[in-house]
């Protein structure tokens, strides 16, 4: 009925898996895939069993467990008996309902939204939910995922559907060249700097411009996952050949008519050029330096030579304070120099094979600081093996990081990975909120290369200068 | 639910987020009831010694109530619907804000919660009355979408959708009214153009 208006990317994918729209009511949006870990469902299996519901198509959900998995000795029992019985009920969850699960051990296990794209469940176009709000990552392949509560998973299951009121839409466009140690994290740790931790609340956001389409998949997945940080319910990237061949040949991506008939339809997969956005930022990609967050919401970010705001963009004086309490910093300070104590590489932000190689090449050859505990947690085990095939463990070893097993880990510290309180950790994860890596743990959200930089010198520093030292033969 | 006439809990923080209303250690029951005694665990309970922290809103005996009042962008971050349950077991059966995080919002209102936005004066106006009087009184009438609160002079009509609104007023929940639909999802999945 709306065919010929010209439409988002958003709005195309959104108006095809509409199932039923009725005045007062929230859309009822018809879901392609689904994906549960064993923190957000058990409550939604219960509610399935006393309504003595089946899961209605159950080949559409896919399961892990990485929330709450230890990232060692994974052959091993689950020590911790609450993680454990969590993890136990998934499985016996997902045997009672007939669910395809990828446990501990699983060759295919690792984070949800590391695993979708990775083999090729995730597709451009499609809706894709889970229990999670990082779930917004699925959309660097073109398609539309957001994360839902637990009585949202139980509707899915029960229904394959689920009622959801249509968010506005927002386009932010970064073009231009990308300096030299600047990577996607950089990105959207500006974007979200700008636009504030709230500012995205209310809409999905297209991502586009030339310096989002030089960028590999990988980059982009950490992009769209980040979306939530600025209160958006999802983030996507329109389908270009860089996808086309991301996909191509994953484990569950489709082959011959299939995926020729596919492509019909990926090809569709792109915002009219008459479509209006409810709101539109435009950025430039020589504007973003190395980034650094110093507070407690992924808003309160500077560059690198920045130093601290006297206020942080709409937040009220009390905020701030409250924050640099937290942290232990003061406004109008450089955070270059600031000792620290841990490094954390990973989580659904920057946990994929590309990260780690950037990574492995930085720290080649260099030794951590040794006051300084470095943990880099591969997504999944598919990345895992990947990385130990091109030898980057020994690299990682070498170094002195502790080199782990594939889960959440220490961006939520639901398992034993957490930060001590009033230590210093710099993580590539994605939230700095207070508590977030551990009781009173203190964090500094960055890419995997100022990671990298802070884990050999055992303080904050830009990674560009250590960068230019090693052009110089120092 | 359909008229709410109680004092109020006010908690002037912005950016609140799921992190400090439920944190995720506590996130391994695998049922939806206790978690009303870890709400703000970190902030209600000193890291360290475990003690009560005796200035904490919910700790100083001053205010009490079934509303909550809190600051801008009230539930952002993880989509654990536990912070919505945290919320309900601990007694709260409205949160007045300025702002809402979307997952939040609906989370809420999967739980019987109402999610009730004023503008930020309001808000303040809110936050200033019920510092001068712990035991100012507010209504919140849900069938005539009104915010009421003779003492201060405030009275706000408030938007909730009218699907939603009945659902509330009726404890009626979504699977209910989606399991009605089923017949059109199985017509979608056969007639659906794509993939």
């Amino acid at each position: 009925m709306e065919s010929s208006k010209a439409k988002t990317l958003f709005e195309k994918i959104w108006d095809a898996h509409l199932v039923h729209r009725q005045e007062g009511h929230p859309d009822l949006l018809y879901i392609d895939r689904h994906f549960i870990h064993e923190v957000t469902s058990p409550q939604a299996f219960d509610g399935l069993r006393r309504r003595g519901l089946p899961v209605f198509r159950p080949a559409q959900t896919i399961a892990t467990a990485d929330h709450n998995v230890p990232t060692k000795n994974q052959h091993l029992p689950i020590k911790e008996p609450l993680s454990k019985f969590q993890v136990d009920t998934l499985t016996k969850n997902c045997q009672e309902f007939g669910l395809d699960l990828y446990g501990l051990g699983h060759e295919k296990q690792g984070i949800v939204h590391v695993i979708g794209p990775e083999l090729g469940i995730s597709l451009p176009g499609m809706t894709m939910v889970c229990g999670d709000s990082h779930t917004a990552t699925h959309g660097a392949l073109g398609s539309i995922a957001f994360g839902i509560g637990t009585s949202e998973v139980e509707q899915v299951l029960a229904t394959q559907a689920i009622l959801q009121s249509r968010p506005k839409t927002m386009r932010i466009q970064i073009d231009g060249t990308l300096s030299r140690g600047v990577l996607s994290k950089d990105i959207i740790l500006y974007i979200i700097a700008q636009v504030t931790a709230s500012g995205g609340t209310g809409y999905f956001v297209e991502y586009c411009g030339s310096a989002i389409r030089s960028l590999t998949m990988e980059a982009r997945m950490t992009i769209c996952n980040m979306s939530i940080e600025m209160g958006a319910r999802g983030g996507l990237i329109a389908p270009d050949e860089t996808t086309f061949e991301y996909i191509k040949g994953r484990i569950f991506t489709p082959t011959g008519a299939d995926w020729t008939q596919a492509m019909k339809y990926w090809e569709t997969l792109y915002t009219d050029a008459e479509a209006k956005f409810d709101k539109e930022y435009f950025f430039k990609a020589d504007d973003i330096q190395p980034m650094i967050t110093y507070g407690t919401n992924p808003g309160m970010g500077i560059g690198i030579q920045q130093h601290i705001p006297a206020m942080a963009l709409n937040s009220s004086a009390e905020e701030m304070q409250k924050s640099l309490n937290y942290m232990g910093l003061e406004n109008q300070q450089s955070l270059i120099g600031k000792k620290i104590d841990y490094v954390f590489i990973g989580s659904c932000t920057n946990s994929r094979i590309e990260d780690l190689r950037i990574v492995a090449e930085f720290v080649r050859g260099k030794q951590k600081a040794p006051d300084v505990e470095v943990w880099i947690v591969p997504g999944s085990k598919k990345v895992e093996a990947q990385a130990i095939a091109e030898g980057l463990d020994k690299v990682f070893t070498n170094a002195g990081f502790d080199l782990r097993q594939p889960g959440c880990s220490a961006c939520l510290a639901m398992n034993e990975d957490k930060v001590p309180t009033g230590k210093y950790c710099v993580s590539t994860s994605n939230r700095n909120f207070e508590g977030r890596q551990g009781q009173g743990a203190r964090t500094f959200l960055v890419s995997p290369l100022m990671a990298a930089a802070a884990a050999v010198k055992g303080e904050i520093c830009d990674v560009r200068e250590m960068m230019e030292l090693e052009l110089l033969g120092c | 639910m359909k008229i709410i006439k109680s004092t109020i809990v006010p908690l002037p923080l912005e950016n609140v987020d799921t992190d400090q209303i439920i944190p995720a250690r506590f996130l391994k029951s695998t049922s939806r009831d206790g978690f009303g005694e870890n709400l703000f665990r970190d902030w209600r309970y000193d890291k360290i010694t475990g003690e009560k922290v005796a200035d904490f809103v919910l700790n100083a005996g001053v205010y009490a109530g079934d509303i909550l009042v809190a600051g801008k962008n009230f539930g952002c971050g993880s989509s654990r619907e536990h912070a919505a349950w945290a919320i309900n077991d601990y007694g709260f059966k409205v949160v007045i804000s300025s702002f809402f995080a979307d997952i939040f919002k609906n989370n809420a209102l999967n739980n019987q919660i109402l999610p009730l936005k004023v503008s930020d004066e309001i808000l303040d106006i809110i936050f200033k009355g019920v510092e001068k009087n712990p035991e100012m009184e507010v209504t919140v009438d849900i069938p005539n979408q009104t915010l009421v609160i003779p003492e201060i002079g405030v009275q706000e009509s408030f938007e909730i959708g009218t699907y939603k609104k009945r659902c509330l007023i009726n404890n009626y929940d979504d699977i209910d009214y989606i399991l009605s639909l089923t017949d059109q999802v199985k017509t979608f999945e056969k007639t659906r153009a794509v993939i």
